[in-house]
């Protein structure tokens, strides 16, 4: 595979011709080859940094979770192979369905709460007026901010004295809002949806305007209104675009670690220890390394198998194009 | 053609609800902290008080700032120049080893990166470089990797054969047709990139609470959480650090919106 010309030649000359020795070898018989070996290896070079890092950042640490999940493993001490022992643990434990269940029923309300709003809103922007587009830049705001910024400012707004709820004087306002099981379910998905439709709308924005415009020409035309237009043209013409969507908000949902980390730290009691919180807890706190990559394979599997549930649920021809998008 | 009345309404509603919070952090970051528990929260306070910010500005910013900017750069730099590099290869040679690296980069979509945080940590601490910068630029260019080759191949594609053509008749080598026709070309792409990676690097908790452990190894987002920590009860402090915390990443945008907006719907809307 590689040539006989030395490799370190054709990465390391810019703005320099081939070394004349390189030109005479191409009029000979196996010009043309070794010219194709030549290209090969300096694609493959220009690849290698990027592969060589994916490939022992990203895939061996997939790997290895899939591993370590088969051992016992304090986080400081040596790691012991102890078969299924740190699977059992995980799988017995109550903390592990309750955040399984948790984590299943945010995607299902961030979905359901983001999804109608972002493609709203999307259609909305996507109107040519000037002032949309001011409206656009405010919209995006919130998405600059670190989950962590977002996390304590909330935690502040919400303060029943001195928070927006006492500001305003709304007696159904002033709750004690990440104090109450249910309430702070309120208050995250809330949160979230503030931080992620902003995204999710520029998506759609951009999808609304391709449509092309002969479209709504031809069904005013037949007379359809606003709202007809809307629902037999608009929504399913977004339908690639609700895909890429959906698989971004649900594999995304299992990010939504660090706001629920700042801002309840899964409490009060265990009401928002989502999966990916007690697997940060179960390791980094309890010094359970080993029942922690048990619980992340079960992330993996999780993601993995729901976004090819959206992507099947979209239809299968929509798949390949869909992961161009996302 | 008839006004579209709900979708308008909806429109200025969502404006409130995305500035308001932002309202309250700036008016209440001009408080001091006497006026904060004896004021109206919703209300501005009439005498603009500054030293919140000092505060801030005394208590280490600098060098979380410094730490920030180091991270992101040390991670976008690299991230671009392989990333472009890689996607340069992938567009350009038919040879049949490429097709399964592409898919691989793919694939790296869908990894949920906090399922990886248990190796991540022990192989940073087996490199020995836990509790150091360096330990959160790498696996952020890794996992950077997949939507920025993404991004940028989808960009090469667009570039005419006939370009590429014409400098072989020139006698180019690839190095030579990468950077100084590709990349000329795909400027936009990596411009988007580059502004997105930041962003995600500037903001990002995860790594940094589990890499690092000296409170001189903080970025911004984790000082902030341990800021909130010391100062509960002075909530204008806290709100001080959350702007300036955020300053450098707004300049970024006001930058490369353009860039951004784009790069994030792109293609996703095929």
């Amino acid at each position: 595979m590689v040539s006989s010309v030395d490799p370190t030649a054709v990465t390391s000359m810019p703005g320099r011709r081939r070394a004349p020795g390189q030109d005479a070898a191409e009029s000979s018989p196996g010009a043309v080859r070794s010219q194709r070996e030549r290209l090969m290896t300096s694609h493959v070079l220009f690849a290698l940094p990027a592969l060589l890092f994916f490939l022992v950042f990203a895939v061996l640490p997939l790997l290895g979770v899939v591993v370590l999940s088969f051992t016992s493993w304090n986080g400081i001490g040596a790691i012991e192979f102890t078969g299924l022992v740190s699977w059992k643990d995980a799988l017995t434990r109550e903390t592990t369905w309750h955040g399984l269940l948790l984590v299943l029923f945010m995607i299902a309300a961030t979905w359901l709460l983001q999804t109608p709003l972002s493609i709203l809103l999307g259609t909305f922007l996507a109107g040519q007026q000037k002032y949309r587009n001011v409206l656009a830049v405010m919209y995006f705001l919130p998405m600059l901010l670190s989950s962590a910024a977002i996390a304590i400012t909330f935690k502040s707004l919400l303060d029943p004295n001195f928070g927006i709820p006492s500001g305003l004087n709304l007696a159904f306002l002033k709750q004690n809002w990440l104090g109450d099981s249910f309430l702070v379910w309120v208050v995250l998905l809330a949160i979230i949806a503030w931080q992620f439709i902003p995204f999710h709308t520029l998506i759609y924005q951009g999808a609304v305007r391709q449509i092309p415009q002969t479209m709504y020409e031809a069904a005013q035309i037949d007379g359809a209104g606003r709202v007809r237009q809307f629902f037999s043209i608009t929504l399913p013409q977004l339908k690639y675009t609700l895909i890429t969507s959906s698989t971004l908000m649900v594999v995304g949902a299992l990010t939504y670690f660090d706001i629920i980390f700042v801002l309840t730290q899964g409490g009060p009691g265990k009401s928002t220890r989502i999966l990916p919180l007690d697997m940060y807890l179960t390791g980094f706190r309890g010094n359970e390394m080993g029942v922690a990559s048990s619980l992340a394979v079960i992330l993996v599997v999780l993601g993995l198998g729901l976004a090819l549930a959206v992507q099947r649920l979209g239809g299968k021809d929509a798949s390949a194009s869909q992961m161009e998008g996302a | 053609m008839r006004r579209n009345w709900i979708g308008g309404a909806f429109g200025w509603v969502w404006l409130v609800i995305a500035i308001l919070p932002l309202y309250f952090v700036a008016i209440t970051s001009l408080k001091s902290i006497n006026t904060y528990f004896g004021s109206n929260p919703v209300m501005p306070s009439p005498k603009l008080a500054f030293e919140n910010f000092t505060a801030v500005l005394e208590a280490d910013f600098a060098m979380y700032l410094l730490n920030s900017v180091l991270v992101a750069l040390g991670t976008v730099i690299p991230l671009v120049g392989m990333a472009f590099m890689a996607s340069f290869s992938i567009v350009r040679s038919g040879h049949r080893f490429f097709s399964p690296v592409r898919s691989l980069f793919l694939l790296g979509l869908a990894i949920p990166v906090q399922a990886t945080i248990v190796p991540i940590y022990l192989l940073i601490i087996r490199m020995h470089m836990y509790d150091s910068l360096v330990a959160l630029m790498l696996p952020g260019i890794a996992f950077g990797l997949p939507l920025s080759v993404l991004i940028i191949s989808n960009a090469l594609r667009d570039v005419p054969r006939e370009l590429f053509e014409a400098m072989d008749i020139d006698g180019c080598t690839e190095w030579q047709k990468m950077w100084r026709l590709a990349l000329p070309i795909c400027q936009p792409a990596i411009v988007t990139v580059a502004v997105y990676q930041a962003l995600m690097s500037w903001n990002g908790f995860l790594f940094p609470l589990i890499l690092t452990q000296s409170p001189d190894k903080r970025t911004l987002p984790l000082a902030l959480w341990s800021f909130q920590g010391e100062y509960a009860t002075n909530v204008p402090v806290v709100m001080a650090a959350v702007i300036l915390s955020s300053i450098p990443i707004i300049l970024l945008y006001a930058f490369g919106r353009r860039y951004l907006v784009s790069g994030m719907t792109a293609g996703s809307s095929k």
